[in-house]
């Protein structure tokens, strides 16, 4: 009843209505603007595959004369020797190889300890803090812990372990060999504790983070059917977190693999094997290129050198690679099994 | 009791006495892992603050046997290489990070450069370095503070790729939608909203990556030699701080393993107090 | 920080790291850890005395050699002079520095420097591996009266390519036959198994090995001994005394050198009753076609100042100046290091 509602007075002064101009013509700004910046960004990405293309290529063609001269053989023979020309591998992978063994021996199960901690036992007050001190760990620099490992650790590892164990062991027939050398703080023990205390942070890290991402519904149904904490863990979290360990297990590997300071240190530098003994001077493939890269001649030796290094890129590649491809697959499992 | 309930009383009992010393074994691993960190750092700064003078970063990296010296040449030398390394790595690792976060998330680039960021995020920096040798040092006719640059440069770019995609994922969607609602063109949505609003985590990446590269030694070990002189001159030797440190620590010199131990200190602060601000940014934000 | 920081920031540090510090003169070179201690004390009163700087690195002689091989330093260093065909093939030239020692050094409880003697024969044998004790007979026999522990000897070597190696490896090639056949002399050696010796790198590495490990020998270069008071050792010399090392000794054994021949001596098991019997030189190789001149003036102006200059500090680390008559004889062959133009370079 339009009657009985008051209505305003119509506003006859209103103002005069704009002439219609059309809306202004919708213009970008720099069309081509976006062509350019997602050119640029995939530039970027390509870089990136351009470098590791480059260091590919480039390893190779360093290493092609000692491919040619050895082909594989070349990771049997012993004998390296520059007065002569003639150059084999095993001494430096072995060197490496053993290093980090004894680095993955200690690290992973020290790390699997302070992962337990870090989520089951500590107060939570505690978790934060404690969490920052071992990722600090792991931002340590390596030369700070090769100086540390040359100039303290090593005549305290000399006198303390490594004379106590050569008395030990005696003469058992395999540890004697073990445990043979100059038990002086040097050789692929030494260098091996040190690279786990290097990577112990790196797994302990992963492995904490895996052990959080737990659905907690499965570790209280344990709870709830009155298993004890460590049973928990070791039956419950420990299995479904396997793939997501063995990558930080393998992540901690590549690293020591590819250490170079720490072990060029306190590994002693000897480019021959007498025997398989932890306490011998010995060389890594990082500290072989440390020590011999700067001096080794345009032809074999260099080449050989590089061949080594093709052969530590190619060996932390596939480390690294499964290491991935297991944590691709737990974070793919995490929304299945959620 | 019967014979059930005797065995379940002693079943329990193992149980527990595992977890006990399974939960003990934790507590000592933790400790062990607490007390490397904990004596590696007394180690430092006792050596280290006893050599530490207000000479340290004022004089140059002196003979052996003589008195005095300091580090200036190798702070400064590690300070200009990594520096430069960042600006030449940083504007490479973003843009790579954005083509990941925005362009790339499901092309088959993608993926492949995703996977091979990882693997040159652990690659032995060793080997970059002796690539950077057989790509510059022969053609420039010598060692050089840029060749040093470009070698810790490669290890900046991937770990500034990973940081930067991983906080891009992190802004939701819906502000990116609501930009384009506005016709804003992507570039700009890019430039100017996520990269934005992912601000502290982005800086977050890059001083983690600072401080990855600053203690690194390897790489410069065939690309920037070292120099006993200050050297301002990027085409010509330079100083560094970690080579400095491992060539003085091998050596049997007293005076210069004080001024190594001195170094080792500066490092290890420098680098800890970057993660901890890298930490305290992300924080804040967020 | 927004684009204006960014480019300042940028603009600011690319001006930083590309000002060049007016200095005279700048010149790199590398290799020898042997002449190292000496080099540095030059460069150092020839940085204060002339603003220039001459950057040496001790990298090792074999390093020293392929580097200035691959022109990546402009002048290298190296104990271990190269034959005349090889000098031909690289286009370099070599003039010899300053005569020093080189030492057998131990580390032994309770032994002093200068107490122990040794035959180069039986300083082969430790290093063959075949005498592996310190109170083996060998040792014993030489040295009445010390008390020698009954303990394994730890053997250091160098990791690197070393001229100290080389004039080491000489010496023992010529006072030991077993020596001579299996292992010969070289910068880098394959160094007998039997020994288990470790590998230190540079002059500056053994040093630190001997003092740190227990019961160790090694060998270093004089001056490294005398800064660090190592506990050196007796030689016999080929005239049958044992002789201490010290700058006589090393000068006894040069003066039978005839550098007027040619400067490729090798000063190992010289004669003399006074000659030290491990004595060498340290040689800057130079290419006789500079392609960078100036630098190359530069590491010349060097030389002829630390032999006019630098004969007091050498012999303060008992290394011995050579003859004034050789440094002639080196200034007349520095006219051969020619520019592009084939115009020599100046010296002066």
């Amino acid at each position: 009843m339009a009657a009985i509602l008051p209505t305003a007075p119509l506003d006859t002064a209103e103002p005069q209505a704009q002439p219609q101009t059309p809306p202004p013509a919708r213009r970008r700004v720099a069309p081509w603007a976006d062509t350019m910046f997602a050119g640029l960004a995939r530039g970027a990405a390509l870089l990136t595959l351009a470098m590791m293309i480059g260091i590919i290529i480039s390893l190779i063609i360093g290493a092609a004369p000692a491919i040619k001269q050895y082909g594989l053989g070349f990771f049997v023979s012993k004998d390296w020797d520059p007065v002569q020309d003639k150059y084999g591998g095993l001494v430096m992978v072995y060197g490496t190889l053993a290093t980090s063994f004894i680095a993955l021996l200690i690290a992973v199960p020290v790390s699997f300890g302070i992962a337990l901690f870090l989520t089951e036992l500590s107060p939570s007050w505690l978790k934060r803090p404690l969490g920052i001190a071992i990722e600090l760990l792991a931002a340590v620099p390596s030369i700070v812990y090769g100086m540390w490992g040359l100039l303290i650790f090593g005549p305290i590892l000399g006198t303390y372990v490594q004379q106590p164990l050569q008395r030990l062991v005696g003469d058992t027939p395999f540890l004697s060999t073990l445990f043979s050398g100059p038990p002086v703080g040097l050789g692929i023990l030494c260098a091996g504790i040190i690279l786990a205390i290097m990577i112990i942070p790196f797994i302990a890290s992963v492995m904490r983070d895996v052990f959080e991402v737990t659905p907690p519904m499965l570790k209280e149904s344990a709870y709830g059917l009155g298993s004890t904490t460590w049973e928990v863990v070791s039956k419950v979290v420990l299995p479904y977190t396997k793939t997501g360990v063995i990558g930080g297990i393998m992540l901690g590997l590549g690293r020591a693999l590819g250490e170079t300071m720490a072990v060029t240190f306190v590994i002693g530098n000897a480019s021959q094997l007498s025997s398989y003994s932890l306490f011998e001077a010995a060389n890594s493939i990082t500290s072989a290129l440390a020590n011999e890269f700067a001096e080794a001649g345009e032809g074999l030796h260099q080449a050989a050198l590089i061949y080594l290094g093709l052969v530590l890129f190619f060996i932390t590649f596939v480390v690294l690679a499964c290491s991935k491809l297991l944590l691709m697959r737990l974070q793919k499992s995490e929304g299945s099994r959620a | 009791m019967s014979a059930s309930d005797a065995s379940r009383v002693r079943m329990h009992a193992r149980r527990k006495r595992t977890n006990a010393v399974a939960l003990t074994l934790s507590m000592g691993a933790m400790a062990f892992g607490l007390f490397w960190l904990l004596w590696i750092l007394y180690e430092t700064a006792r050596q280290g603050l006893g050599g530490l003078t207000l000479a340290t970063f004022t004089e140059m990296t002196p003979a052996p046997m003589v008195d005095g010296g300091g580090l200036a040449n190798a702070i400064f030398g590690s300070a200009v290489m990594v520096g430069l390394a960042t600006l030449i790595g940083t504007p490479i690792g973003m843009l790579a990070g954005v083509y990941l976060s925005e362009y790339g998330r499901k092309s088959w680039l993608g993926a492949c450069v995703r996977f091979i960021n990882d693997i040159l995020l652990s690659a032995p920096s060793i080997v970059i370095g002796l690539f950077v040798y057989s790509l510059m040092v022969p053609r420039m006719h010598g060692f050089s503070g840029i060749a040093g640059a470009v070698a810790l440069a490669l290890l900046v770019i991937p770990v500034v790729i990973r940081t930067t995609e991983n906080m891009l994922n992190l802004v939701p969607n819906a502000l990116r939608e609501a930009a384009y609602a506005l016709g804003t063109p992507k570039w700009k949505t890019v430039l100017t909203i996520t990269l934005k609003s992912a601000r502290a985590g982005v800086m977050t990446g890059i001083l983690l990556a600072v401080a990855r590269v600053s203690g690194e030694t390897a790489p410069l070990l065939f690309t920037a030699l070292s120099n006993q002189f200050w050297n301002a001159d990027l085409t010509k030797p330079m100083a560094s701080l970690p080579k400095v440190i491992f060539d003085f620590a091998m050596g049997p010199y007293e005076n210069l393993h004080k001024l190594a131990w001195a170094g080792v200190f500066i490092i290890t602060m420098g680098v800890l107090a970057l993660n901890i601000l890298a930490r305290v940014l992300f924080k804040n934000k967020h | 920080m927004n684009f204006a920081q960014l480019r300042s920031a940028v603009a600011l540090a690319a001006s930083i790291a590309l000002m060049p510090l007016a200095h005279a003169q700048e010149a790199t070179g590398a290799g020898s850890s042997f002449l190292a201690p000496v080099v540095a004390k030059w460069a150092d009163a020839y940085s204060k005395a002339t603003g220039a700087h001459i950057n040496y690195q001790s990298i090792g002689s074999g390093a020293g050699i392929k580097q200035i091989n691959a022109k990546t330093v402009d002048f290298g260093a190296s104990d271990m002079p190269l034959k005349d065909e090889e000098l031909k093939a690289s286009g370099l030239l070599q003039f010899p520095t300053v005569i020093g020692g080189v030492v057998p050094v131990v580390n032994i409880a309770g032994v002093k420097p200068g107490q122990i003697k040794l035959t180069g024969s039986v300083l082969a044998d430790i290093y063959l591996g075949k005498i592996a004790k310190w109170n083996d007979a060998e040792i014993t026999r030489l040295n009445p009266g010390v008390a020698l522990p009954d303990a394994p000897i730890s053997v250091v070597r160098r990791a690197d390519g070393s001229g100290t190696t080389f004039l080491f490896t000489n010496y023992l090639s010529k006072v030991n036959a077993e020596w001579k056949s299996s292992v010969g002399d070289g910068t880098a050696v394959n160094w007998p198994e039997k020994s288990h010796s470790s590998g230190g790198k540079g002059n500056e590495g053994v040093s630190q090995y001997v003092q740190r490990l227990p019961n160790s020998i090694g060998y270093v270069e004089y001056a490294y001994a005398k800064q660090n008071k190592m506990t050196h050792v007796l030689l016999q010399n080929r005239d049958g005394a044992y002789v201490q090392p010290e700058e006589g000794a090393f000068k006894a054994a040069a003066a039978g050198a005839e550098w007027n021949k040619t400067f490729y001596q090798v000063l190992t098991d010289e004669p003399g009753k006074a000659s030290w019997p491990i004595t060498g030189t340290t040689y800057v190789l130079m290419h006789v076609q500079q392609d960078k001149p100036v630098n190359g003036s530069a590491v010349l102006k060097f030389f002829d100042w630390s032999y006019s200059n630098g004969d007091k500090a050498a012999q303060d680390l008992d290394y011995v100046p050579l003859p004034d008559s050789v440094k002639n004889a080196i200034r007349k062959q520095w006219a051969e290091i020619k520019d592009a133009s084939g115009k020599s370079i100046a010296y002066k």
